[in-house]
């Protein structure tokens, strides 16, 4: 199995003749994952990613053409909450938005839409998820994964290829890794991608990295607490040394009012079972020491 | 972004909410001059309060906020507060207002519930000092209601507030300021919008016994990520009030915050970015800065970090890992050894490049000589290394 994406994923890309979005259609389809349809409006009718992939006007043309069931975003900032909610209308049930910058506010009533059609979003402002061997959706370079059964969540980009890239080297292979993004309001958090890896046969331990600021690791420490007690897990908190009242890059990296300390992170984490790690590249031998044979 | 308080009032203003007069004021002449007017013009009061205009929190407690009664204690409080340095920034400006007599303080902010995913209202009766202290002494003394994500903040939520802060005498006024923060939030993409104190002051002069709700003070935080549809917030940043380095970053693209150490940082993702200043930490020495160069940046983009790092002088050494998704190592290497043929001294580099075209880095690095490091962990141990050496032959 794995989550999220799959063999039976059916890509559709939104903004596929754009740069970035041609780019990346075409390193996905690279890894194997069936990418079915391009959007872009005004250039329907016309073949992307060498003659492979039809272009459609709207979603629901994709969607109705080739059967497409999830989406990835490379829409700019301006027109990307729009480009969730066609995908969502469409019924696209599986929607990753890739895309930075978007104004917070936008994302509010955006995320009460999806939810309200029953359609699950990742992002904005993530890398995507890869299910090693089987698909990857987003810009999450393929060559850094193996075939395995430890399921990844990240609010980082970069920072999850390094954690990534050291399960590899260590033998250890992911079911999924997922880049939840690292903005204020994200269509998935921490805990909602736990319950679907708790449900994903496939997924013997869990590696999960966070960041200062918010308390999603801390909510997803305690479900996991309650409802993971028996599986290996791992995780690490960046930004031990950042100030207080500094935004750290990310809009959702920052320390206020002495909450979101990775001290707090990292002591709920730890008392929900799951081993911290000091430095990306400990995580391989935490797994192991938290019980992971694989 | 953070604005000033007279920014902050001026939007508060142009949304209907009511905000007594207030005079900017960047010299004490000015100063003394806005004080004249209000303590002698039409609907005279007996004093004004004149307010330093910086972007942190404190300034009451670090005296940038004081009382003066004549034209001549004005000009000579501005004079004292335009010398200030309050937390590291100078005092350009002071706001001069008509000093309000107070019967009761309140608190009131629109902000972005990051957990919710919703729009949050919060109020407290306790007003004037600061929601983390009364959040920690008394959480039960703040009162919260989330604005529906679709239909927005209702009339009955708004009157809910002002009942459970016991500002049921002044119904309207509280609804139209609860609604109207929540507009301003939209309005203007704003993160937070809060007015503390909002207050019930009496008005008309001595012996008056008319009571009005308003907002004496004000802060906004404006969301960096909708200025492409808000060019007019350009205007209120003020340049004197960021570093040149801030200026510099933000020109190139570059997430740059300075910190205190020895050890400059120059790395693609905040994430990671956060970690490397983490084991920096971790190997026993401090990071000098936070520099995210962000996703596919080009040579010249990494040569403006490197001179952003270099530019502080107590950096000792440098370190540099980019782990390349998007970003293409050999680029930055282009970046590095063009950077280095410029910079301005000597200080010794540890640079690991892995991921897109690491291979490629690799060979053009070893080429100029550069020191590499294979694992994130081991570049951490050699950049403090390379600063300890550095200071034992200084």
């Amino acid at each position: 199995m794995s989550i999220l994406v799959g063999r039976d994923t059916r890509l559709l890309v939104q903004g596929i003749t754009g740069r970035e979005g041609e780019f990346h259609a075409r390193s996905m389809q690279a890894y194997g994952t069936n990418v079915v349809a391009g959007v872009t409006p005004g250039k329907g009718g016309q073949v992307a990613l060498d003659g492979s992939v039809p272009v459609f006007d709207t979603v629901a043309d994709g969607v109705r053409e080739t059967g497409a069931n999830t989406s990835c975003i490379f829409v700019p900032a301006g027109g990307a909450p729009d480009a969730i909610l066609e995908a969502t209308a469409a019924g696209i049930g599986t929607i990753f938005c890739i895309t930075e910058g978007i104004p917070a506010l936008d994302m509010v009533p955006v995320v009460a839409a999806v939810e309200r059609a029953g359609a699950r979003l990742i992002g904005p402002n993530c890398p995507g998820a890869t299910s090693p061997g089987r698909a990857k959706v987003g810009i999450i370079p393929g060559s850094i994964h193996r075939e395995g059964s430890v399921g990844v969540v990240s609010r980082s980009g970069t920072l999850t290829y390094e954690a990534v890239q050291a399960m590899t080297d260590a033998g250890i292979g992911q079911s999924t890794c997922v880049g939840i993004g690292g903005d204020p309001i994200i269509g998935s958090t921490f805990l909602e991608v736990l319950k679907l890896f708790a449900a994903d046969p496939e997924t013997s331990a869990i590696v999960l990295i966070g960041e200062i600021g918010g308390a999603a690791e801390e909510e997803a420490a305690a479900w996991a607490a309650a409802n993971l007690a028996d599986v290996p897990k791992a995780a690490f908190i960046a930004g031990r040394t950042a100030p207080e009242g500094k935004r750290m890059g990310h809009a959702g990296a920052i320390i206020s009012g002495g909450a979101g300390t990775a001290a707090g992170k990292v002591a709920a984490l730890e008392a929900a079972g799951f081993h911290v790690a000091g430095s990306p590249t400990e995580l391989p031998a935490l797994l192991r020491e938290a019980g992971y044979r694989g | 972004m953070k604005i000033q308080e007279a920014d902050a009032k001026k939007l508060l203003l142009a949304q209907g909410l009511p905000v007594p007069p207030y005079e900017v004021a960047r010299s004490p002449a000015e100063a003394r001059a806005a004080a004249s007017r209000l303590l002698h013009g039409h609907g005279s009061v007996g004093q004004v309060v004149i307010k330093a205009q910086v972007l942190v929190g404190g300034r009451g407690k670090a005296g940038g906020v004081k009382l003066a009664s004549s034209d001549d204690e004005a000009e000579h409080i501005a004079d004292a507060i335009l010398g200030m340095t309050i937390k590291g920034i100078p005092v350009r400006k002071v706001l001069v207002a008509p000093a309000a007599d107070i019967v009761r303080e309140y608190y009131l902010a629109a902000v972005l519930d990051r957990g919710a995913r919703r729009i949050l209202l919060m109020g407290s009766a306790e007003g004037g000092v600061e929601i983390e202290q009364v959040a920690e002494a008394n959480p039960a003394a703040i009162v919260r209601i989330h604005a529906d994500p679709l239909l927005g903040l209702r009339d009955w939520q708004a009157r809910e507030m002002a009942f459970r802060l016991g500002l049921g005498a002044h119904l309207k006024a509280a609804v139209g300021i609860a609604k109207g923060l929540v507009k301003a939030m939209l309005a203007y993409d704003a993160d937070l919008v809060e007015i503390n104190p909002l207050a019930v002051v009496r008005e008309g002069g001595p012996g008056a016994t008319e009571e009005r709700l308003v907002c004496l003070d004000a802060k906004v935080t404006l969301d960096d990520s909708a200025l492409f549809r808000h060019p007019d917030h350009e205007a209120l940043r003020d340049p004197d009030d960021e570093a040149p380095a801030d200026v510099e970053a933000r020109r190139h693209d570059i997430s740059f915050i300075h910190l205190d150490g020895t050890i400059g940082c120059m790395v693609n993702g905040a994430g990671l970015a956060m970690t490397t200043m983490d084991l920096v930490k971790r190997a026993g020495g401090e990071p000098a800065n936070f520099l995210d160069i962000g996703g596919g940046a080009k040579a010249d983009r990494v040569a403006a970090a490197m001179k952003l790092i270099l530019d502080e002088p107590k950096v000792e050494a440098i370190l540099v890992n980019i782990f390349g998704g998007i970003t293409r190592g050999d680029e930055v290497a282009h970046g590095l050894i063009e950077a280095r043929s410029r910079q301005s001294r000597d200080v010794p580099m540890v640079v690991r490049i892995v991921g897109t075209n690491a291979a490629e880095a690799a060979q053009l690095l070893e080429e100029a000589h550069f020191a590499t490091a294979a694992s994130l962990d081991e570049a951490a141990a050699k950049a403090v290394a390379a600063a300890k050496a550095a200071r034992g032959a200084a």
